[in-house]
C-alpha cells in the first residue's frame, strides 16, 4: 500500500467518523426532546412540575361517577390506577365504548392547574385485554399496549 | 388425522432443507456437480411439500376442520369464504406456514432460473437459500406448528380478529408484505454465494438485481398498502403513523431501493461491490428484524400479532444471520476488486453515491427511533415511546434532499463533463420548479417544507419527462419515426429498463407530492350531532339524518347516515359505521371516505348512541391523498417493467442502448 493510500484512507475514516458524529448527535437530540412517556397517575404525579409540557400517555380506568359532558365535545372525567387518581379534561369525541370503569389511554400533557388536557381519547382495543373490575389489578403495560398504532395525534 | 398429514408435510419440507443444504454447500467444497443435481431436487422437493402443506390448511379452514389447532384457533362456520382464505395468515402459526409457502414458491423458481452460466454461485446460492428454509421449517414444525391435533374437537371456532375482517385489503395487504419480505431471501443468498465464491460476475450481478426488484415491487405496494388500510380501516384519518410496525415495512425497502441503485453502478462501472453486497445483506436482515418485531410481542401494535413465544428463535436466527454476513463480508469482501476509480466531481455516479448515503441515513433514523423505546424497556424497564415529530423532523429533510438528487442525478451525464454541458442540462428544470411553486403558494399552502419539497418536484418531473422521452426524440429526428412508433421501441423493445426506471420516478415524484401536501394541509373538525343536526367543514356541510342497521352473518352494523353539501349542492350521504362482531366485546367503526383526485371527505364515526339518537364525529378534508394510491401504481408498474427488462436484455443491447441515447463520453 503506497503513503498517498494511508492517508486517502485515514481521510475517509476521519470523514466517516464526522459524519457518524453529526448523525448520532441530531438523532440522540431528536429522539431525547420527542419522548412520549407511558404513565399511569401514580407516575404523572410523582413526576410533579416535570410532567407539564411532557408528552405523556395516561393509561388507566375511568373512575366511577366521574364523568362530567361540558360544551359541544368537551367533557372531564377521572383516570384511576387504583393508587391515585387524575383529573382529566378532554377535547375529543369519546369513542362507542366510553363508559365508567372502562381502561383508557389519553394523550396530552399535564397542564398549569395540575388537569390532565387532552385531545385524544382511547378506550382499550382487542380481544385480549379485558378491563378488571379492581382497578387495583390492572395491567398498566397491556392496556397501553392495546391501544398502541390507533395512537396517532397529528394535532399539537 | 387431517392434522398429521399435515405435520408430515412440514417435516418432509425439513428434511428435504436441511439435506439439500448440506448437499450444495459439500457440491462447492469438494466442487462436485452430481451433488448439485441432488441440491437442486432437494430445493424442488421442498417447495413442493411447503406449499402442500399450505394447500392442506386452506382446505383444513374451507372444511372447518376444528381438529387442526390452527382451524379451531382462528376459523369460524359463519366466515365468508374469503375470510375462510385469508385466515391462513390472520395469526402466528398460519402466518409463518404462509411465509413458508411463498419461500418456497421463490426459491423454486429462482432455483428453476439459475444456470452453468453462474459456476459455482450456484450451488453456494442454493445452499444459502436452503439454509433460511431450514430455519422456517423448523419454525413451522417446530415453536410455531399450526398442525398440532386438537383432542376435544370444537363444534365452532372464534374467527380471526375483527380488525382484520373488517376489510378487503386485509386479503391483499399480506401476501404482497410477504411476497416482499420472503423475496429478499433470494438476493440475499444470491449475495452469501457471491462472498463464498469470491467472485461477482455480470451474470451473478444481473440475477442479484432481478431477483432484487421483484421483492422490491411488492414491498413498494405492501408498503403502502398497508397505509391504504389504516386509512380506510382505523378511522383516525390518516395513513401513515410512524408505528413500529409500519416502520418495519419501510426498512428492508429503503435499503432495497439504495441496493437497486447502487447495483446499477456496479454493474456499469464495477464499483462498490462490496457496499452492494451489504445493501442487498442488510434488506434481508431487516426483513428478519421486522418479523422480530411483529411476533414477538414486544410491539402489540394493530398490525401485530399477539404475544407469542417464538420471539427469542426468530432473534437467534437473526442473529446467527447478521454474525455470519459481517463475518463473510469482512474475510472475504477484498476479492471483490472495484474495475475502476469512482468518478469525482458533478456527474451521475456522484449523484448514485449521495442517493445511497441518503437512502442509509434515512434507514439509520427510521431504525433507531424504532429500537431505541425497545432498549429503553429492557434496559431500565420504562415504557416509552419516540413520539411522531422525531420522525417526521429527522425524515423530511432527508426526503427532500432524496427528492433533489433524483431530480438532479438522471439531469447529469455519467463521468465529468464542461462547465456549459452541465448549466444546459441542470438550468432550465428550474423553471417547472418554480411553477409548482407558485401553483402550490396559490393553493394556500404555506408550510416550508412542503413548498421546498413542491419544488423540488417540479425539478424533478422536468428531468424525469425529459429523460425518459429523449431517446424516443432522437429516433424521430434522425430516422423521422413518428413519436408513437418511437416512444413504442422504448417500451417493448431494449430501451425499456431506462423507460422503467423513469417511469418509476413519475410515481415517487407523485408519492411525495401526496404525501407533502396530505400531512400539512389536512383540516379537521370533531363534534357530536343530534339527528337533524348540521356541522361545517371548509365548503362541505354535514348533517346527522339518521341511524340505519345492516345484518350479516358474522357482524352487525350500526350506520350514521351523514348528508353531504359541498358549496350548498348535495352529494348524496355517507356511511360511517359501528360495527359489533359476534366473537367480540367491543365495536369496531370503520371510516366513510368520499374519494376525489384533489382531496378526500374522511368522516369517522366515533360513536352511535341510538338511545340519544346522535353521532360523534371526526371529519377531515385530506387533500392529494388519492394520488399516493395512483403513484403506487405507477411505482409498481415501473418495478414491472424494470424486472421484465433486466430478465430479457443481456448486457450488449444494453450497451448498444447506451450509444445510441446518449454518446459516452
Amino acid at each position: 500500500m503506497s503513503s498517498n493510500d494511508g492517508k486517502k484512507r485515514v481521510a475517509l475514516a476521519l470523514g466517516a467518523c464526522a459524519f457518524a458524529g453529526t448523525l448520532l448527535y441530531f438523532v440522540v437530540g431528536g429522539i431525547g426532546n420527542n419522548l412520549v412517556y407511558y404513565w399511569g397517575p401514580t407516575e404523572v404525579l410523582a413526576a410533579g412540575p416535570k410532567a407539564q409540557g411532557a408528552s405523556i400517555r395516561l393509561g388507566g380506568l375511568v373512575e366511577a361517577g366521574s364523568i362530567r359532558k361540558g360544551e359541544g365535545s368537551n367533557m372531564s372525567f377521572s383516570v384511576t390506577d387504583g393508587k391515585k387518581s387524575l383529573p382529566v379534561r378532554c377535547t375529543s369525541v369519546p369513542p362507542q365504548m366510553f363508559r365508567e370503569g372502562i381502561g383508557v389511554v389519553v394523550e396530552g400533557t399535564v397542564a398549569g392547574d395540575g388537569v390532565f388536557e387532552s385531545h385524544r381519547l382511547m378506550v382499550s382495543h382487542g380481544n385480549e385485554y379485558r378491563a378488571p373490575d379492581d382497578p387495583a389489578a390492572i395491567d398498566l403495560k397491556k392496556l397501553m399496549n392495546s391501544t398502541d398504532g390507533l395512537a396517532v395525534s397529528d394535532k399539537k | 388425522m387431517t392434522a398429521s398429514i399435515g405435520r408430515g408435510l412440514v417435516l418432509l419440507s425439513l428434511l428435504c432443507a436441511s439435506a439439500g443444504a448440506v448437499a450444495a454447500f459439500a457440491a462447492f467444497l469438494k466442487k462436485r456437480a452430481d451433488l448439485t443435481t441432488i441440491a437442486v431436487r432437494a430445493a424442488y422437493g421442498f417447495a413442493l411439500s411447503m406449499i402442500l402443506a399450505n394447500v392442506w390448511m386452506v382446505a383444513g379452514l374451507l372444511r372447518n376442520d376444528f381438529s387442526i389447532s390452527y382451524v379451531a384457533q382462528v376459523g369460524s362456520i359463519s366466515l365468508p369464504t374469503w375470510v375462510k382464505v385469508v385466515s391462513l395468515w390472520s395469526s402466528l402459526e398460519g402466518s409463518i406456514l404462509f411465509w413458508g409457502g411463498v419461500l418456497a414458491i421463490y426459491v423454486a423458481v429462482a432455483t428453476w432460473s439459475l444456470t452453468e452460466a453462474h459456476g459455482w454461485a450456484k450451488p453456494a446460492a442454493i445452499g444459502s437459500w436452503l439454509l433460511c428454509a431450514t430455519f422456517f421449517a423448523f419454525l413451522i414444525a417446530g415453536p410455531a406448528q399450526p398442525f398440532a391435533t386438537v383432542v376435544d374437537v370444537p363444534t365452532d371456532g372464534p374467527g380471526p380478529n375483527p380488525l382484520l375482517q373488517n376489510h378487503i385489503l386485509m386479503a391483499i395487504h399480506p401476501p404482497f408484505l410477504y411476497l416482499g419480505y420472503v423475496g429478499m431471501t433470494i438476493p440475499f443468498g444470491l449475495a452469501l454465494a457471491a462472498l463464498i465464491t469470491g467472485r461477482l460476475s455480470p451474470t451473478l450481478l444481473g440475477t442479484i438485481r432481478t431477483s432484487m426488484l421483484a421483492p422490491w415491487t411488492f414491498l413498494t405496494v405492501a408498503v403502502v398498502l398497508g397505509g391504504w388500510w389504516a386509512y380506510e380501516v382505523l378511522g383516525w384519518g390518516g395513513y401513515w403513523a410512524w408505528d413500529p410496525v409500519e416502520n418495519a415495512s419501510l426498512l428492508p425497502w429503503l435499503t432495497g431501493t439504495a441496493a437497486v441503485h447502487s447495483a446499477i453502478l456496479t454493474e456499469r462501472r464495477g464499483v462498490l461491490k462490496g457496499w452492494t453486497l451489504s445493501l442487498v445483506i442488510a434488506s434481508f436482515l431487516l426483513t428478519i428484524l421486522g418479523t422480530f418485531m411483529t411476533r414477538s410481542g414486544i410491539f402489540n401494535s394493530v398490525h401485530a400479532f399477539s404475544q407469542s413465544d417464538i420471539g427469542p428463535t426468530i432473534l437467534a436466527f437473526l442473529g446467527i444471520a447478521t454474525l455470519a454476513s459481517v463475518l463473510l463480508l469482512g474475510f472475504r469482501v477484498d476479492l471483490l476488486k472495484p474495475d475502476h476509480e469512482l468518478d469525482r466531481g458533478a456527474s451521475r455516479d456522484t449523484a448514485f453515491l449521495a442517493q445511497n448515503l441518503l437512502f442509509v441515513l434515512f434507514t439509520f433514523t427510521v431504525l433507531i427511533g424504532t429500537v431505541f423505546p425497545l432498549i429503553v424497556e429492557a434496559v431500565r424497564n420504562v415504557q416509552m415511546s419516540v413520539g411522531r415529530p422525531y420522525f417526521d423532523r429527522m425524515t423530511i429533510p432527508i426526503g427532500a434532499l432524496l427528492l433533489f438528487v433524483m431530480g438532479v442525478g438522471p439531469a447529469l451525464p455519467w463521468g465529468s463533463s464542461s462547465r456549459e454541458e452541465l448549466k444546459r442540462r441542470l438550468l432550465p428544470p428550474i423553471g417547472l420548479g418554480f411553477a409548482f411553486l407558485l401553483a402550490a403558494l396559490a393553493y394556500g399552502i404555506r408550510s416550508p417544507w412542503t413548498l421546498i419539497t413542491l419544488f423540488f418536484a417540479g425539478y424533478t418531473t422536468w428531468v424525469t419527462l425529459f429523460e425518459a422521452l429523449r431517446p424516443a426524440r432522437t429516433r424521430m429526428k434522425f430516422r423521422t419515426d413518428g413519436f408513437l412508433k418511437a416512444f413504442a421501441q422504448d417500451l417493448f423493445g431494449p430501451g425499456r429498463r431506462r423507460m422503467a426506471a423513469y417511469v418509476t420516478h413519475a410515481g415517487v415524484v407523485a408519492a411525495f407530492i401526496a404525501i407533502a401536501v396530505s400531512s400539512t394541509s389536512a383540516t379537521s373538525l370533531e363534534g357530536s350531532l343530534k339527528q337533524g343536526e348540521s356541522m361545517t367543514l371548509g365548503r362541505y356541510s354535514l348533517t346527522f339524518e339518521g341511524i340505519e342497521h345492516m345484518e350479516e352473518p358474522n357482524r352487525t352494523s350500526l350506520i350514521a347516515r351523514i348528508g353531504v353539501k359541498k358549496d350548498g349542492k348535495d352529494l348524496g350521504p355517507l356511511r360511517p359505521m359501528m360495527n359489533q362482531y359476534a366473537t367480540n366485546r367491543e365495536a369496531i367503526g370503520t371510516p366513510a371516505v368520499r374519494t376525489g383526485l384533489i382531496e378526500d371527505l374522511y368522516l369517522s364515526a366515533m360513536n352511535i348512541d341510538e338511545e340519544t339518537g346522535t353521532v360523534g364525529l371526526l371529519v377531515l378534508i385530506n387533500p392529494l391523498v388519492s394520488w399516493l394510491w395512483i403513484a403506487t401504481v405507477i411505482m409498481a408498474i415501473g418495478g414491472l417493467l424494470a424486472l421484465f427488462s433486466s430478465a430479457r436484455v443481456g448486457q450488449t443491447v444494453e450497451a448498444s442502448r447506451d450509444l445510441q441515447a446518449e454518446p459516452v463520453r
